[in-house]
């Protein structure tokens, strides 16, 4: 009888349903967490595990590989939010309109680079990067008339190859979040817009683009984490870990390299909560000043 | 209607994003990494990296049972061969071995991981040599020492390449399967036909250089003969550090500073070699290598493309021309390589494998004799030649005849000369050594990343500035 009430519990029952997110968070999340936390005070050698206090950070602070990592995240991060927020938006607003003929199909060629993997991607466009005048971007460069170019050996043009995968393969996907974002706008409110005699733009900027900002904000902030996790791409687009003069390490890139590459757990744990201060750090800014933690106004 | 689509298309965009999130923690595990230095054996490595792991079991089904990792399929095959024969000379301690091909950077962070672990790790595993450090860290708790079973071979073995092997507390703990002897090799049938003279007069010319004075003078007379646009004498690595190695091993250097360290890569050697290569690059006589190094598909499609017409590179570089360059059987030349200075050591062991035994086997006795015996024994190595191609570490058989001049072995026949009259001409005592200790992997992945795209992608660049910048970035970590 016992078992009974307690399973038909109402105040039980909602902790029942989220135990096994609960379960997975604590086992996969908040344990590894407080581990690389703990190990990154550590040395850890096949022999032995010491503490090394603080260690870890200050060699941190002085690796020039590690301050590259970070510099070209944050570039990779900037540019992708510049790139795939308003993009997207418009190709939304513009899905939604009536002005695009046979959305159906524009949205699926949208959307199909997101189906792939980046494995093949990335190997795609390695070879379309590639430096020899038979890889597509210097056929094209010379048809314009120009010399071949060493595209992934340089500074500006190796982002510029990852900023054009991320877009590629971005772009359809948060176009869908801004148009489902758009579906929920009321179009009472359009058609009140019309009756005072707003144009589109202006419809644009005060209608929809208010009403579409709970979607703008999820966007934003999972775009900030993809953008600093960002690892795949460049290990594809380099085939390895290594680019010449660490143009694609990324900070997860260095992780790697540390805690697998060359088994310094320790170190790469230092780097991972690095990594979280920053996304974190980053994001509370991005909603703080969003008003995402103000109280609701009815 | 439409919002049945949008239904879908957003289902499916939660899917990708699931499974997105799997492929890339499952590419992490997986990923087949390729160190950027020119080790051996990667292109087979990546090769095999597109199959499923395959396992092998041979040998005798009652016999005592050892479990082999390798990343080569083919040093398999080898273990294979040797098993037969090892059960027909042991009838009363015959052996089964299952072998598993994994791919390279799967199969090394297996081991470590078994290894760290305690438990899961195979009875035999081969180990590159770039992960070497890796692995010997755990010395004698992770490994077992080898030095009893190889004693019967070590007269006639490489010493430079068992030391190789060596963990911190002088033990060896790897049997190698090669020297890895850097020798030069050139395009003979292309430089005679661009100079309009004779092979043997050009075979002749190529005898005469002796110092990197003479090469650089030959490779000037090819170009002026030539006379083509995008021909060139040889190609420079931003990808490995081969050519770095040959010249400390010149100098008798070693930017290692061996276990006892610590690591300074500001050596003459190394300043002379760059600025060599500055040079060439400057005159047009060198290029840089396409993707870095040699050892990759661009590089035979440069050298089969007769962009270039000579090169240096281990011996074990050999079978890369029988497996992707079979059209140039008969036209290719191997010569000692160049020195600064006459009298020095003209060559360095390169690359490699290390089959290690261990801690975790059962029968760890059986599986080091077993191991030494199939990699250092006259059969073993007689086998490792004509199967593997690799320029054997047991030096007696470098003169034997059926070895080094036996014209079936396919290797023989694909060189214009026998690669082991080059073999004896360098000799073992003029083989120089580079140390791989803990701290090898961080300076060839500075000098691969960062050192050599800096100097060499920009000729004028000031090699003192960019020694400096590595040698800051080596102290961190020592």
């Amino acid at each position: 009888m016992k078992t009974r009430n307690f399973l038909y519990s109402q105040k039980v029952a909602p902790y029942v349903f989220v135990l096994p997110f609960i379960l997975s968070f604590a086992v996969f999340w908040i344990y590894p967490l407080i581990t690389a936390f703990t190990m990154s005070f550590q040395k850890i050698t096949p022999s032995a595990t010491d503490w090394a206090g603080l260690n870890n950070y200050i060699k941190l602070l002085k690796d020039k590989v590690f301050i590259q990592a970070v510099t070209n995240s944050a570039k990779y991060m900037f540019f992708t939010l510049v790139l795939l927020i308003p993009f997207p938006m418009i190709f939304a607003v513009l899905m939604d309109s009536n002005i695009v003929k046979a959305k159906g199909v524009w949205k699926a060629l949208l959307y199909m680079p997101a189906l792939t993997s980046v494995v093949i991607s990335g190997t795609l466009f390695r070879l379309m990067f590639s430096e020899y005048k038979t890889g597509q971007m210097n056929v094209i460069a010379q048809a314009l008339g120009f010399g071949t170019y060493k595209w992934l050996k340089n500074d500006w043009s190796g982002m510029l190859a990852l900023l054009i995968l991320a877009c590629w393969r971005w772009t359809g996907v948060n176009m869908l979040y801004f148009l489902s974002g758009l579906k929920a706008i009321d179009t009472s409110l359009y058609e009140a817009a019309d009756i005072d005699g707003a144009s589109p733009i202006q419809k644009f900027f005060y209608v929809t683009l208010p009403l579409l900002k709970p979607t703008t904000i999820y966007v934003l902030t999972i775009s900030v984490y993809a953008g600093l996790a960002m690892f795949l791409e460049s290990y594809m687009l380099w085939a390895g870990n290594s680019s010449p003069n660490n143009i694609g390490l990324t900070i997860v890139g260095y992780l790697y390299k540390r805690g697998i590459e060359k088994n310094d757990m320790g170190y790469a744990c230092a780097v991972g909560v690095i990594l979280l201060l920053v996304a974190l750090i980053i994001n509370f800014a991005q909603l703080i000043l969003n008003g995402t933690f103000k109280k609701e106004e009815d | 209607m439409k919002k049945k689509l949008l239904s879908v298309l957003l289902t499916a965009a939660m899917t990708v994003s699931l499974l997105a999130g799997c492929g890339s923690s499952a590419a992490q595990g997986t990923g087949t990494e390729t160190p950027d230095a020119a080790t051996e054996e990667v292109a087979d490595a990546t090769e095999q990296a597109e199959e499923e792991a395959p396992v092998n079991t041979f040998g005798d089904e009652s016999g005592t049972h050892l479990e082999m990792w390798t990343f080569v399929e083919l040093h398999g095959q080898h273990y294979k061969d040797m098993a037969e024969v090892w059960n027909e000379q042991h009838p009363d301690e015959t052996i089964e071995i299952t072998c598993t091909t994994y791919p390279y950077g799967d199969m090394h962070t297996k081991l470590l991981s078994s290894l760290e672990a305690g438990t899961g790790a195979p009875d035999i595993c081969d180990v590159e040599v770039g992960q070497f450090p890796n692995v010997v860290a755990g010395q004698d708790q992770w490994l077992v020492p080898l030095d009893d079973y190889a004693s019967d071979y070590m007269a006639t073995m490489v010493p430079s390449r068992m030391q190789t092997y060596q963990g911190a507390d002088g033990h060896y703990y790897g049997a190698p399967y090669h020297v890895g002897a850097f020798a030069m090799y050139y395009n003979v049938a292309a430089m005679a036909e661009a100079m309009g003279i004779s092979n043997e007069e050009v075979i002749a010319k190529i005898d005469a250089v002796s110092t990197w004075d003479d090469y650089t003078a030959l490779g000037k007379e090819y170009l002026a003969a030539i006379g083509q646009e995008g021909k060139y004498w040889t190609s420079v690595d931003t990808g490995g550090v081969d050519w770095m190695w040959l010249a400390m091993a010149e100098y008798g250097d070693d930017w290692t500073g061996g276990f006892e360290g610590p690591a300074n890569v500001q050596l003459d050697s190394v300043k002379k070699m760059m600025s060599m290569q500055q040079q060439w690059l400057k005159e047009g006589v060198a290029e840089i290598s396409p993707d870095g190094h040699v050892d990759l598909e661009a590089g035979f499609q440069n050298i089969l493309d007769h962009n270039i017409v000579s090169f240096p590179k281990a011996l074990w570089y050999m079978s890369r021309f029988t497996n992707y360059m079979p059209d140039e059987a008969g036209n290719w030349y191997i010569a000692k390589c160049p020195v600064f200075e006459a009298g020095q050591k003209c060559s360095v062991g390169v690359g490699g494998t290390g089959t290690v035994v261990t801690q975790q086997s059962e029968n760890k006795d059986l599986a080091a004799r077993f191991l030494c015996w199939a990699k250092m024994s006259d059969e073993g190595e007689q086998h490792i030649w004509d199967k593997l191609g690799f320029d054997v570490c047991n030096t007696a058989m470098w003169t034997v005849d059926s070895v080094a001049h036996d014209d079936n072995n396919q290797f023989n026949a694909f060189f214009i000369n026998y690669p082991y009259d080059v073999l004896n001409e360098i000799g073992m005592d003029n083989i120089g050594k580079i140390s791989v200790v803990a701290i090898s992997p961080t300076i060839n992945e500075y000098m691969c990343t960062t050192t050599l795209n800096e100097v060499l992608e920009d000729p004028d660049y000031n090699i003192d500035d960019a020694l400096k910048e590595a040698q800051d970035a080596i102290d961190l970590e020592q």
